[in-house]
C-alpha cells in the first residue's frame, strides 16, 4: 500500500508581515502559525471554506472580519490596499486576541505573494 | 437526545449590525467552558453566526436558545419577520435576497443556509410569510 504524504508549507504571521511590507494595527504578540490563506469579501464564503490556521485577506473593513475570524477560528485578518477598519474594530479583535494587519498591496498582489512562498488557499 | 443540562436564551435585534455576531461568541464561550472540543463549538459557532446574522439582516427581533443535552448541541432561532417565500431557493448557495448595504458588509453571498445546513447533523426550518422563521439545529457531541 502507497502512503502518500502531503506535506503543508507554513509561515509565522511575522514573516507574511515582512514579505506584504505590513503594519499590525493589533498585534497578539503570539506570532500565529498560519498554513491557508482565504482571500475574500464575502464572509459566508469565508465562514464555507476556512480552515483552522488561516489567515483571512480582505478588502472589506467591517466589524464581521473580526467576528467572522473569531467564529471560524482564523489565526488573523490582513486589509489590503491600505484600509483600515474603525476603532471598533481594533477594540473587537484586541478583546477577542486575532492579530490585524494592513497593507498597501492589493488582494491580488498579496495573493499572489502568498502563493508563491507556497502557502496554500483555504478551501 | 436526553434532557437539558444547560439552557440559555438570547434576543437578537433585526438591523443591529454593531452588535451582530456577540450571541455566537457567547455561545463559543459557553460551550469551551463546558469542555466540548474545539470543531464541534467550530461548527455551533458556524451554524449559530450564519442564524444570528439572518436575523439581523432579514428580520424584525428573533431568540436564539442553546440547549445543551448530553450528546447535542442545540440553537433554536425563532424570528419575527418577512419570513422566506421559498425555502427550497433559500437553500441553494449562491441565492440571495439580501440588500447592497448588507454585501457592503460582507453578507448576502447566498451562502448562509446552505452554511448553516452544512454544520449541522439534523437541520429543520419552517417559516411563514410576514409572520418569521423558525430553524433548530442539531449538532452531535459525542460520537456514542
Amino acid at each position: 500500500m502507497e502512503i502518500k504524504l502531503e506535506l503543508i508549507t507554513h509561515m509565522n504571521l511575522s514573516e507574511i508581515k515582512q514579505l506584504l511590507d505590513a503594519e499590525y494595527l493589533w498585534d497578539s504578540k503570539n506570532d500565529p502559525e498560519i498554513a491557508f490563506i482565504m482571500g475574500s469579501d464575502m464572509m459566508s464564503d469565508v465562514l464555507a471554506h476556512t480552515e483552522p490556521r488561516s489567515l483571512l485577506v480582505t478588502g472589506l473593513i467591517s466589524t464581521q472580519t473580526v467576528r467572522t475570524a473569531d467564529v471560524a477560528d482564523i489565526a488573523g485578518v490582513i486589509y489590503v490596499r491600505g484600509k483600515l477598519p474603525d476603532q471598533q474594530t481594533v477594540d473587537l479583535a484586541t478583546e477577542l486576541g486575532i492579530p490585524l494587519l494592513s497593507t498597501k498591496l492589493g488582494m491580488f498582489d498579496v495573493c499572489g505573494i502568498l502563493h508563491s512562498s507556497g502557502l496554500k488557499g483555504a478551501c | 437526545m436526553g434532557e437539558a443540562l444547560y439552557q440559555k436564551e438570547f434576543i437578537v435585534s433585526g438591523g443591529d449590525f454593531d452588535r451582530a455576531g456577540e450571541v455566537s461568541t457567547a455561545i463559543k464561550s459557553i460551550l469551551k467552558s463546558a469542555g466540548i472540543s474545539n470543531p464541534i463549538i467550530r461548527r455551533v459557532a458556524i451554524a449559530s453566526y450564519e442564524t444570528e446574522m439572518n436575523v439581523v439582516i432579514h428580520a424584525y427581533n428573533g431568540k436564539i436558545d442553546l440547549i445543551l443535552t448530553p450528546d447535542s448541541v442545540i440553537i433554536e432561532c425563532t424570528d419575527v419577520g418577512p419570513g422566506i417565500e421559498n425555502i427550497d431557493l433559500a437553500m441553494q448557495e449562491g441565492y440571495s435576497t439580501a440588500s447592497d448595504e448588507m454585501r457592503e458588509l460582507g453578507f448576502g453571498a447566498g451562502m448562509g443556509l446552505p452554511n448553516i445546513k452544512r454544520s449541522s447533523d439534523n437541520f429543520e426550518i419552517d417559516s411563514e410569510i410576514n409572520k418569521g422563521t423558525h430553524v433548530k439545529i442539531t449538532i452531535h457531541h459525542t460520537t456514542a
